[in-house]
């Protein structure tokens, strides 16, 4: 039962190995670490919301805020050191705080309204879009030593690849998140929610904290994802990441995890970011392909993972099925 | 004896719309209270023209879609694809157009198109059994990449002024956006509550597991709905395209699934399937349209635009929400009452494991509806 949950994991590393390898066969030159070092930079932000989200669908939930949260904090923080001359860092703590009560306060409304998440993310997402747009409707450009010195930071890695520090970032994200997922209490109850909200409550899962502490954790990674997007580009854009939050729950459904909660790795998302990198960086390398193929193959690659999952599903429920009836003539032997 | 019954109908029809009417209604006061010339309604070049007309007139593609959309969340479903379909409608559209098809011609292709990608999102969720919100999440993330294929890449437009007709132009002193979505309105609303379809659909969406085993055709109700649902975005994505004659893949229709399903969430029916009301519905489309035609010509600066509609439409459904059942109880017909506080999670917990249930809207559909 339990490889069987994880299937959907391995044939997601499965075919990001076979898909690298191909690319690798066409074009030799992307078996380096100059193109994986750049793959993670490129997609630190997607990855470190990625992250909120996994948690947001285990638990049968879902964030449509996130990437309204992103522009927004990319906005605050650029107007807070641009304007205001505030120290990047003091910027930083006030635009995480912002972004995890936003995120507590959509999980107070899901939770004590009991409007879907689907409803109350939504109505977060023009908000905070709304918000951002308050703040500033131009692109806001930085320029403070502190952003240099941050945007300076790599690790060299043998090859020539240039780990930078949004690239570490994302990844220190990624081992915590997994970390919190399958070690800790709070991990154990967002799996417990999402499997079944009723038994949770009935086990003694404290849902109300739970569900507030889900979407908090959301809105904070949301608001680290804007710093980081705000570091990677060097400006904060009220216009920016639109849409960004379809391609989060899409590494998500990709990397494994059941929009039905309940099942999925934090390790299956980053394989999932890396696949959607992966088209992208094909895409550069062939140069004749226009950028929509992108969606098409991430489509049709949804289409195939939902598939694999639905297959697997079904096969699980036979043998567990098979196992029940054979258990129940043993017991009547 | 007659006239009893049929007063008695629409009482029973006026209080189920009182809060969407409410709502609609205040917000127009507002407005008017703000910029007072906003009812006037002026006859130009035999057409009709006013703010209060421009609602009617943009809120189209919404209404539209929001009637699709009703029915697809009575079945417990939900349609994310439908703006990516108006994207491809669109670019279809106005490629035939460019090519110089006839308009009859253009106008049953885009239908097809519509009608087939509603199909494909209904087989993936009546025979594939996938959750409705990743079915039409594939078409979503896909769609507009194949409407970029189609167009190409480039924006692509055109001089036709037949096609155009159906984006601005008027029959009877009346736009022809409005006349589509009354005639389709109409004609669905006809549809399904003059017909068993509607009871059926509200079956399927209360408990399709039950509905199944008393002997409803869910697939065939799916497959209805996903198709009803893609040939309205269609409608929509003809009336975007022939409004600015031209069709942009990336940017047509662009959260307007979004718009329409919160249309339907303040039109009062519930995301977790069951009694549904188009008409509400498409009340609901025309506040959304009135907040943002209202904050256009109130002047507020546009950097607030999204702060008030989302402030505004938080309101209405903290007012309609299940934890606040008793201001909602207030406008519910007597008989229709029900135990505040059923927590939601609890019949969505109780379905997740495939067993049957009585929630809300089925005590209510028991109650209130079979009580007519």
């Amino acid at each position: 039962m339990k490889n069987a949950r994880n299937l959907p994991f391995l044939a997601t590393l499965i075919v990001f190995l076979v898909a690298y390898g191909l690319c690798t066969l066409q074009f030799p030159n992307m078996f380096s670490t100059r193109v994986i070092a750049n793959l993670l930079s490129d997609n630190a932000f997607l990855g470190i919301v990625a992250v909120g989200m996994t948690f947001v669908i285990l638990s049968g939930g879902i964030d449509l805020s996130v990437g309204s949260v992103i522009a927004f904090t990319s906005v605050f923080v650029a107007v807070l050191v641009g304007s205001f001359g505030l120290h990047p860092l003091t910027a930083f703590v006030l635009a995480l705080v912002l972004s995890t009560l936003f995120g507590a306060g959509m999980g107070l409304m899901i939770r004590y309204l009991s409007i879907p998440p689907f409803v109350v993310t939504l109505a977060g997402m023009f908000l905070a879009r709304g918000a951002a747009y308050l703040v500033s409707t131009q692109s806001v450009p930085i320029t403070h030593p502190f952003f240099e010195t941050i945007q300076g930071l790599y690790l060299r890695l043998p090859g020539g690849g240039r780990l930078t520090a949004m690239a570490m970032l994302m990844l220190v994200v990624f081992a915590v998140g997994a970390l919190v997922a399958s070690r800790t209490r709070f991990g154990a109850n967002v799996y417990a929610l999402g499997g079944n909200e009723q038994s949770a409550a009935l086990m003694g899962v404290p849902v109300g904290r739970t569900i507030i502490g889900i979407y908090a954790l959301s809105g904070f990674l949301s608001g680290l994802s804007g710093i980081a997007y705000t570091i990677y580009t060097s400006s904060g854009y009220s216009l920016a990441t639109v849409g960004i939050e379809l391609d989060a729950i899409a590494a998500v459904v990709i990397g494994g995890t059941l929009l039905t909660g309940g099942t999925g790795l934090v390790a299956g998302t980053l394989v999932g970011i890396l696949i959607q990198g992966l088209i992208q960086t094909y895409i550069v390398f062939d140069g004749t392909l226009s950028s929509w193929w992108t969606k098409i193959v991430i489509g049709i690659l949804l289409f195939a993972f939902i598939a694999l999952q639905r297959a697997i599903i079904w096969y699980s429920n036979r043998r567990l099925a098979d196992g029940a009836s054979r258990g129940e003539l043993r017991g009547a032997a | 004896m007659q006239t009893t019954l049929i007063s008695g109908a629409i009482t029973r029809k006026l209080r189920r719309l009182a809060p969407q009417l409410a709502a609609l209604f205040a917000i127009l006061a507002l407005i008017t209270a703000i910029s007072p010339g906003f009812l006037s309604v002026t006859v130009q070049n035999g057409r009709l023209y006013g703010s209060l007309i421009d609602v009617l007139v943009r809120a189209a593609p919404v209404a539209l879609l929001t009637i699709g959309m009703t029915l697809v969340i009575a079945t417990r479903g939900i349609d994310l694809s439908i703006g990516a379909v108006i994207a491809i409608c669109g670019a279809v559209a106005a490629s035939l157009v460019a090519d110089g098809y006839p308009l009859v011609a253009v106008l049953v292709a885009v239908t097809a198109v519509g009608l087939v990608c509603g199909l494909w999102n209904a087989v993936l969720v009546a025979f594939l059994d996938i959750q409705p919100i990743i079915a039409t999440l594939i078409l979503m993330v896909a769609g507009r990449g194949i409407a970029q294929l189609i167009t190409e890449g480039v924006i692509l437009t055109f001089n036709n002024d037949d096609f155009a007709v159906i984006g601005s132009g008027a029959l009877g002193g009346i736009p022809v956006p409005v006349l589509l979505w009354l005639a389709a309105g109409l004609l669905v609303g006809l549809l399904v509550r003059r017909t068993a379809l509607g009871f059926l659909i509200e079956a399927t969406g209360i408990n399709r597991r039950a509905a199944m085993l008393a002997g409803v055709q869910a697939r065939f109700l799916l497959i209805f709905v996903y198709a009803v649902s893609g040939v309205m975005a269609a409608l929509a994505g003809l009336i975007i395209t022939a409004d600015i004659r031209g069709a942009d893949a990336n940017n047509a229709g662009l959260w307007l699934e979004l718009d329409a399903i919160l249309a339907v969430v303040i039109g009062g029916t519930s995301l977790n399937g069951g009694r549904f009301s188009i008409t509400a519905s498409l009340i609901g489309a025309l506040i959304i349209q009135s907040i943002n035609t209202g904050i256009l010509v109130s002047g507020f600066p546009p950097e607030f635009n999204l702060i008030i509609k989302a402030s505004i439409i938080i309101v209405v459904l903290t007012l309609q929400s299940p934890a606040l059942g008793f201001i909602a109880g207030f406008f519910r017909p007597p008989g229709a009452g029900q135990p505040i506080g059923t927590a939601s999670g609890e019949h969505r917990a109780a379905d997740k494991a495939g067993t049957t249930r009585t929630d809300r809207t089925a005590t209510s559909l028991s109650t209130g509806e079979r009580a007519s």
